[in-house]
């Protein structure tokens, strides 16, 4: 990278499964670099050579545009070779296992694989069986490391800190992989997290974990520093968990009217993609406290981040080792 | 007429409440005497003698809840390769579990099983019949021929019967031939995509629960359904202490009903899941330790009669894949007695009471000879050391799949010999 700052300590784990793994100085060393990486987003040559002649592999079992173009234009401004495996191509669908992948996919020695998966505990089934760095992009309803990161950096970049600010996350707590890295991330930094949600998108246990629960939207807002919103995962869903849209809508769905509740320069966040008059109004995600777009942003800085620092040449200067 | 001479033994027969020092007198296949007055008319001629100081000898076990691949799932399990690990683990006779490929449905595949046992299998096997045509909880097989082929008694295997009419039916019917219907209850509905016990640890891993209610709902049913039916009931795999209280009152009300606990729900509680271990993804789930304890209680006042293995060969192609998507299930034919006699070890549970739920009380449920060193019974036994310690490691495993949850595990007592019929089947 062609930043001038002191370089940042080694950092410390050879894949990045989940936040659970992260101590709060890995954290800070995550984000410190991210922040760093913005800069380079900024630049109009945003191509460097941190990771030249690397390879890594998007290996995406659920699709994910989003997640997938961040993660692959990370690679690219750091240099790397890029290759996306696509699921509906591949063999997978043909009754090939998860591992039998890795295994195919590793013997091609990428230095780094990105895993997308519908099944918590993959990335980590996968980063027992591959000699390189693992990525999870997100398994199942366990995990979704990135994301977490990338929405304090966005966080700590807007208020200048995140201990002891409040946040309140609301919707779909049950199915999110967000909901559950943010609140290992959240709670290690020093927020108060809250929760906000109708009981049956509740987890089972989620008083046990380290944070306030909530069943309306008002009370959950309530002067709360920072507004996370979270997707209704009706493709998830086996059942009914909610009546109807306009029900949800009705009760947890962010309008002008439920935000008034938490503070005025409150930040609204989404980790998208949105579903604008489910979970929240288009006045509101377009709003003048929405830092949406922001979230985007800090999502390719975050991935740089991570990749050069599980990548630092002063851990594996050699490469991936045979 | 041979005859072997087991001497100086300690003898564990919870048949006859027996635990002393004495011989066991096995002649032609049998048991001739068994206790310290067993050589008051001295040792026959010609005797074979083996001298068992410290050793204690127990009624071979009879292991009522076995699954195995043949017919249709060779590669993981055939009833030859299942028989050599109930050998090696003390067990004697083995009920094996319907669930093949084709089902145990008709007479033609309890043939099948009771030919190729007695062609291939150095243990007792006693097939166990489907309740319904292939598992598929609408019609009923037919009890009474698979009865008189050999079938000992009629579980949907994993599977359990949604249909409460089904269930009253099968239930009404098989008391007229005596059979016991056998059930494992979970509530798939209710259990929904759920792949281990609900509660924060799974909500932390990002893993749907299993409720305990999905257990205890389809139980309270079936127990309703036995009191209605005056049948025999064996509840075959109970794992919460909600269960277990069910189970107490009915048995309090004088329902014909008993219940069985694998034995990793005794050994084992959720956090050995750990970090997604698939050889932990088992039926029912490893539940809180609250719930082990109360497996534990009930097995110890008799509300849990049996114990089993619930012994499932999985394969790399099953259990190689992320939690979720893996197949339940563990083996446990070799570890069953060692597993269990921690609960002696640890204090936890008399060993008389231990060996009568292993061999004892499934033999009396499921009808089976064995389960007993009475005079005159089949001469099938173990011999252990109730105190050697041992590794479980996966290079010594006989079965033909390796999926165990004791890989690593310490455990202390060890089978030497087993003899099923007065033939010795394994030899440590």
């Amino acid at each position: 990278m062609t930043h001038t700052d002191a370089p940042l300590p080694l950092f410390p784990l050879r894949h990045l499964l989940g936040i659970r793994d992260l101590s709060p100085p890995d954290i800070e060393n995550l984000l410190e670099r991210a922040d760093r990486a913005v800069s380079i987003s900024r630049q109009s040559e945003k191509k460097t050579s941190t990771l030249r002649g690397r390879t890594q592999i998007n290996l995406f079992f659920e699709s994910s545009t989003r997640t997938q173009s961040s993660f692959e234009l990370a690679g690219k401004r750091l240099g790397a070779d890029v290759m996306n495996m696509s699921v509906a191509s591949s063999s997978v669908k043909k009754g090939e296992t998860l591992i039998d992948t890795a295994m195919t996919l590793n013997a091609m020695r990428p230095d780094i694989l990105i895993i997308r998966h519908q099944s918590a505990g993959a990335a980590a089934l996968l980063a027992q069986k591959v000699g390189c760095s693992v990525v999870n992009a997100g398994d199942g309803t366990h995990e979704h490391p990135t994301q977490a990161l990338l929405d304090a950096l966005t966080i700590r970049r807007a208020k200048g800190r995140i201990g002891g600010l409040t946040v309140a996350i609301c919707g779909d707590i049950l199915h999110s992989r967000v909901a559950r890295s943010n609140i290992i991330l959240l709670n290690a930094l020093g927020a108060q997290v809250r929760v906000v949600a109708p009981s049956t998108l509740m987890p089972s246990g989620i008083e046990q974990m380290s944070v306030n629960v909530f069943r309306n939207m008002e009370e959950g807002l309530k002067n709360a520093d920072v507004v996370m919103m979270l997707r209704l995962q009706r493709e998830r869903m086996a059942g009914s968990f909610v009546p109807s849209v306009r029900e949800y809508f009705r009760y947890f769905g962010l309008d002008a009217e439920k935000l008034k509740a938490a503070k005025e320069d409150a930040l609204v966040m989404h980790p998208g993609p949105m579903n604008r008059g489910v979970e929240i109004a288009s006045e509101i995600a377009d709003g003048p406290q929405s830092v949406i777009q922001e979230q985007v942003e800090m999502g390719v800085a975050v991935r740089m981040a991570v990749m050069e620092a599980l990548l630092d040449p002063r851990r594996n200067p050699e490469g991936p080792s045979a | 007429m041979s005859t072997t001479i087991f001497s100086h033994a300690r003898i564990v027969d919870p048949s006859r409440g027996l635990d002393e020092t004495g011989s066991v007198v096995v002649q032609d296949g049998r048991i001739a005497a068994a206790g310290k007055d067993a050589l008051n008319q001295g040792a026959p001629e010609g005797a074979t003698v083996i001298d068992c100081t410290a050793r204690t000898i127990i009624p071979g076990l009879v292991d009522s809840r076995v699954f195995i691949g043949e017919p249709g799932g060779e590669h993981r399990e055939t009833i030859a390769s299942a028989s050599q690990a109930a050998a090696a683990g003390g067990v004697t006779s083995v009920v094996m579990m319907p669930d093949t490929d084709p089902v145990i449905d008709n007479v033609a595949l309890v043939e099948f099983v009771l030919r190729t046992a007695r062609d291939t299998a150095c243990v007792n096997i006693f097939p166990a019949a489907a309740i319904t045509k292939g598992l598929e909880g609408r019609e009923m097989t037919e009890f009474g021929l698979l009865r008189e082929a050999g079938a000992v008694a009629f579980t949907d295997g994993r599977h359990t019967l949604s249909n409460s009419l089904v269930m009253r039916r099968a239930l009404t019917y098989a008391r007229d031939f005596g059979a016991t219907i056998v059930h494992e209850t979970l509530d798939a509905e209710l259990a929904g995509a759920g792949v281990m016990n609900e509660g924060l640890y799974a909500s932390w891993l990002g893993l749907s629960g299993i409720p305990r209610e999905a257990e205890t709902i389809p139980l309270e049913r079936d127990l309703s359904l036995a009191r209605l039916t005056h049948s025999n009931y064996h509840a075959a795999k109970i794992s919460t202490g909600m269960a277990a209280d069910a189970i107490r009152r009915a048995k309090g009300d004088g329902v014909n009903v008993s219940a069985g606990v694998a034995i990793y729900n005794l050994a084992l509680n959720e956090h050995d899941v750990g970090e997604y271990r698939t050889f932990f993804r088992l039926n029912p789930p490893l539940r809180a330790e609250e719930d082990r304890l109360a497996m534990i209680d009930a097995l110890k006042d008799g509300t849990i009669d049996v114990i089993v293995s619930s012994h499932d060969p999985q394969d790399v192609d099953t259990k190689r894949l992320p939690f979720s998507d893996a197949a339940a299930g563990a083996i446990g034919l070799e570890t069953l007695l060692a597993v269990a006699l921690r609960l002696h070890h640890n204090d936890e549970v008399p060993l008389l009471r231990i060996v009568e739920a292993l061999s004892t009380a499934p033999a009396r449920i499921f009808g089976l000879p064995g389960g007993t060193l009475k005079p005159g019974a089949p001469a099938d036994l173990a011999v252990l050391d109730l105190n050697e310690p041992w590794v479980v490691n996966e290079a010594g495993i006989r079965s033909r799949s390796k999926n165990t949850c004791f890989e690593g595990a310490r455990l202390q007592g060890r089978v030497l010999q087993t003899m099923v019929g007065g033939l010795t089947v394994f030899d440590a």
